[in-house]
């Protein structure tokens, strides 16, 4: 601190052009250092989604003796009348609604449980970190069978309720299906967000906790004023990646329910791989695909507005 | 007295989420060791999660019969290690810049780089299929480099894709800008460049970041199905998720399923496992003062 | 200063072109276009299924040792995917020589361009012999041949159909509609199986169009009207299709069918969870070892238009963009003996493509016990919808039968399906390219 103030001293006289030169070479080296991502992401993303929302205005088709030619809005048209559209749109938020706060919320209470200083707490860590490295592919195959209607998840039930409670058929209802599929994803995802949490725990310096257990803060004041506060950048993180991730629900629907029964877990990514692969109607799932886009894009930029740094 | 049942209390709470977490796999791992005709079977009590009945490891040799997957596993360390080794060099050295750093033109390629979180890969893998194969190659032919063009069939063609992550820069500008500036300043009037301050004070400051995008970008490389199905051709290139399918044939082996899933899930568990030391030794502990 | 940040932006280049020369270097050096010289490349979709397999590799093996000029070399794929990556490979030009493609897509990729028609005469088994399933046409051209079909039938336990006074059916005189639904709710009644018929109902993809749409042409209807392929309304929202579909509708309502099977459907058959089972003829051995004699070996049930089954599985086939069709025709010709019709059928359990083959797997020939399939196969087969459109119209084919399986009205799903691929077929010009 010492050297600092020193050598602020030193510097004020020639400060004007000092920072001007500081300025262009901040600029360049900021370049320099972006540089590599940039390219990377331009190349590997801007370019080919540029290309998959310019197929939006044609008729090209995933099989087909022809170039794709020009046809203007008529897939858009078909888009807006089509009913699993609809439902597909209503699925996803539906999703994201419950997902979002459930898996940050409960991604929290693990975080801050793991984030003690007991024996075994690394034990714990990895225990709740399973699922997430588990590939998602085997983890719906698993609750699938798990969700049968004489599946695991019914025995238990019907244990815990002595026989009390029969278990629906889980994926084949369409009343329980979405929630089926919402329980399986908090489970296999949250792990991930413990770790977020967890990373964002560690930045608060343990010197406020000590002033704090100086002032005799209850455990409820220690987060409302010292936890909470600490994971601002966090948060936002959390909120925005899970509400991205939530938006894109699809390899736990094309494996367990293909977006039935009766199009109740029918989702806006499963419809345009279905509709761009199965079916083989590019254009129209990557017109799909722009509108899935655009309303992601203006709810993360409405979040983004919400979870502004106030200060 | 309280504090004990507190703790005992928060304890408890603990097992029982870590039943809640690790039953399904216990059942993978268990079921990985029984036939097939056992797993089903056992499906509807406790036994489902207990190793009993007819044991064995004939899923595992079946296994290996069926895929070769020690090459498969050994494909995809590669992909997945040399994704995240670039992914972090190249992901924080623009989030230091993008976080740090005042420069034109920085809030628009952040904005640009949050909305490429949106898109799902599904959705523009085909564009990306054709496009790929009109970018240069440089590969060695005998003793000579040659241009050609496409990348089909490369290793690198299921690693350079996915080195550039949003989410990884995302979160490394969330972090960064948790250490406090003053330290960057403090550094440059002692003389410091900025990629030192990057690679001697803010680095070495990230150890939970970099152990967490680790993960992040290690998770989805090591998971990757739909594309190396679609631009590789070669068996000996193949990566481990392209194995599962191997086994959907038309009688399906779910022991073997079982058991090599077990398998391919336990080089992340590791992997998991020697990182998480790194939010042990994390800043709480170092002490960076605001 | 300026210097060390110029090094910087250059050294960040020169970390991108080192990394792309150092992946360029360990990428596989093999060629992927569909031929480098004489060395033609073949891709099949069986990989982990090593029986079938083995047999593809046997015959590459004969090929590349029984002539000098021409080599052939084996990529296999999974199946579950294969079709991804041969769109992929094709729209980034890099399909193979000789590829195996399922038999209803054979015109879809046909038209589509992937495809060369292809001219396989003075082979030792002229096309002529084999099932006309196997034989892959379009717009009266050759495009693809394979070495097998399957077939589906009906498998029971003589001892249970006897136990209820079940009529046990022959080709002669097949089930009526009457009969087995009264045969079904006898099973039903004896309250011994949860459910009494087992069809597959938690498979997924084609199997459904496969499964199911031979019941609905033989209750009159069909995916779409074959007259020239315009138009499904009117054909699949008709009144047989209807009635196939309230029907089918009816087994679930009533309780003698799962709205969605188990995950091995033959493993419940096998252990007497289910009386009867619509399954393929692959099964035919195993039921036969576990069941013996015991085993019935059903035909398709009449539901008025005569017994139906779906017909063509996986050929083999050409691809358009291939540099060296004289090899890929001389791999196709050599590949047409009756040998490999045994090999092939004897390692997977399906019906050999030709008689000549049958009489020479024991089982298959005439007389044997599995002979009954390959008559099915012979009798009742047709074959899905010879148009482009088929990839979608199975797709929505599919979707219709499992909403009409979750209660959906029959008609109304039946008529926004036919609406569907009318729009699809109108889009897209009826495919006329």
């Amino acid at each position: 601190m010492t050297t600092m103030i020193a050598a602020l001293e030193r510097l004020r006289p020639v400060r004007r052009t000092r920072t001007t030169n500081a300025r262009r070479r901040e600029s360049l080296t900021a370049l320099g250092m972006a540089t590599p991502a940039v390219v990377l992401l331009v190349v590997f993303l801007v370019v080919p989604v540029t290309l998959a929302f310019a197929l939006a205005f044609t008729d090209a088709r995933l099989v087909s003796p022809t170039p794709a030619r020009f046809v203007g809005l008529r897939n858009f048209t078909l888009l807006f009348e089509d009913p699993v559209f609809y439902k597909s749109l209503r699925n996803t938020a539906y999703f994201a609604a419950v997902v979002v706060p459930l898996q940050a919320g409960l991604a929290l209470v693990l975080a801050l449980l793991v984030n003690a200083k007991v024996r075994g707490v690394n034990f714990f860590r990895t225990v709740y970190f399973l699922p997430v490295v588990t590939s998602m592919v085997v983890v719906s195959l698993l609750w699938t069978f798990l969700y049968r209607q004489d599946g695991l998840v019914n025995h238990v039930i019907s244990a815990l309720t002595l026989g009390h409670v029969d278990g629906p058929d889980w994926l084949g209802d369409p009343s329980t299906a979405m929630p089926a599929i919402i329980l399986m994803s908090v489970w296999q995802g949250v792990g991930f967000h413990m770790i977020i949490w967890l990373a964002g725990l560690q930045t608060i310096p343990a010197e406020l906790y000590e002033a704090a257990d100086l002032d005799g803060a209850t455990r409820w004041h220690r987060f409302r004023h010292v936890t909470w506060p600490g994971l601002r950048a966090t948060r936002t993180f959390v909120l925005v990646t899970i509400t991205i991730a939530a938006f894109s629900l699809f390899t736990q629907i094309r494996v367990m329910t293909q977006g039935g029964p009766l199009d109740s877990t029918t989702t806006v990514v499963h419809q345009a791989v279905h509709t761009g692969y199965d079916q083989q109607q590019t254009a129209y799932a990557a017109a799909i695909s722009l509108i899935f886009f655009v309303l992601v894009l203006s709810v993360s930029l409405v979040q983004r507005f919400l979870t502004r740094e106030k200060d | 007295m309280t504090s004990f049942l507190k703790h005992l209390g928060g304890h408890a709470g603990r097992v029982v989420l870590a039943l809640v977490f690790a039953l399904p796999l216990v059942f993978m791992l268990v079921s990985s060791f029984k036939p097939d005709d056992q797993i089903f079977s056992d499906l509807g009590s406790l036994r489902a999660f207990l190793p009993v009945g007819a044991l064995s490891l004939d899923n595992y040799t079946g296994v290996f019969e069926r895929v070769p997957a020690a090459r498969f596993l050994l494909n995809s360390v590669v992909i997945s290690s040399v994704t995240v080794v670039l992914g972090l060099i190249v992901n924080s050295l623009a989030a230091f810049a993008l976080s740090r750093m005042r420069w034109p033109g920085r809030k628009a390629v952040l904005t640009v780089v949050i909305a490429t979180l949106i898109v799902p890969f599904e959705t523009f893998a085909l564009p990306l299929v054709w496009w790929v194969n009109q970018l240069p190659l440089l590969r060695v032919n005998g003793f000579h480099l040659e241009w050609t063009t496409g990348w089909m069939d490369t290793y690198q063609v299921q690693i350079l894709p996915f080195v550039a992550n949003a989410f990884s820069i995302f979160f490394f500008h969330q972090y960064f800008q948790s250490i406090p500036k003053e330290v960057d300043e403090a550094a440059i009037v002692d003389g410091a460049g900025w990629f030192t301050i990057y690679r001697r004070i803010v680095m070495p400051l990230s150890g939970p970041a970099i152990a967490t995008v680790a993960i992040l970008t290690f998770l989805p490389a090591w998971n990757s199905y739909l594309w190396p199905l679609m631009v590789v051709q070669s068996e000996e290139l193949r990566p481990v998720m392209v194995g599962i399918s191997y086994f959907f044939q038309l009688n399906v082996g779910w022991g073997q399923i079982m058991a090599y899933s077990s398998m391919i899930t336990v080089p992340i568990l590791a992997l998991f496992v020697a990182f998480q030391r790194s939010f042990v030794n994390s800043i709480a502990s170092t002490g960076v003062k605001g | 200063m300026v210097f060390r940040t110029r090094r910087l932006a250059g050294a960040s280049v020169a970390v991108a072109a080192a990394t792309a020369l150092v992946a360029g270097c360990a990428s596989g050096s093999g060629s992927t276009s569909g031929a480098d010289g004489d060395t033609l490349t073949l891709w099949t979709h069986n990989a982990g299924n090593s029986a079938e397999l083995d047999v593809v590799k046997k015959i590459i093996k004969d090929f590349n040792t029984s002539q000098s000029k021409y080599k052939v070399k084996l990529q296999a794929f999974p199946q579950s995917d294969y079709n991804s990556s041969v769109v992929a490979a094709a729209s980034a030009n890099k399909l193979p020589c000789l590829l195996d493609v399922d038999g209803p897509n054979v015109a879809n990729w046909a038209w589509g361009g992937y495809l060369s028609p292809i001219d396989v005469s003075g082979s030792e088994v002229p096309l002529s012999d084999q099932l006309a399933s196997t034989v892959g046409r379009y717009q009266d051209k050759v495009y693809g041949f394979g070495f097998y079909d399957v077939s589906l039938a009906f498998f029971a336990r003589k001892s249970v159909l006897d136990e209820y006074g079940i009529r046990i059916p022959t080709m002669d005189k097949p089930w009526t509609k009457a009969e087995f639904d009264s045969a079904l709710a006898k099973l039903k009644k004896s309250g011994k199986f949860e459910y009494p018929l087992e069809m597959g109902t938690g498979g997924t993809g084609e199997w459904w169009s496969y499964a199911y749409s031979p019941q609905l042409q033989s209750f009159g209807g069909d995916l779409i009207d074959r007259d020239g392929y315009k138009t499904a309304s009117g054909t699949l929202d008709g009144k047989g299709s209807v009635a196939w579909a309230t029907w089918f509708q009816s087994l679930v309502s009533k309780g003698y069918m799962a709205k969605k099977s188990g995950a091995d459907p033959n493993k419940d058959f096998l252990a007497g969870k289910s009386a009867i089972q619509w399954d393929g003829s692959w099964n035919a051995a195993k039921n036969a070892e576990k069941l013996g004699d015991d085993l019935a070996i059903i035909p398709p049930v009449d539901f008025g238009n005569g017994p139906r089954i779906g017909g063509a599985s996986w050929q083999w086939a050409m691809s358009s963009s291939c540099s060296n069709k004289d090899g890929a025709q001389a791999w196709l010709k050599f590949s047409r003996q009756t040998k490999y019709f045994v090999d092939y059928a004897k390692a997977t359990g399906t019906l050999p493509g030709t008689e000549a083959a049958a009489k020479q797997i024991d089982g298959y020939q005439p007389g044997g016990k599995y002979n009954v399939l390959v008559q099915f196969a012979r009798k009742y087969a047709v074959v899905r919808p010879v148009t482009p459109a088929y990839p979608y119209i199975s797709t929505e084919f599919e979707k219709a039968a499992k909403d009409i399986l979750s209660g959906a009205d029959p008609k109304s799903a039946l008529g926004q399906a036919a609406k569907d691929i009318d729009n699809n077929l109108k889009t897209n010009n009826h495919y006329s390219d």
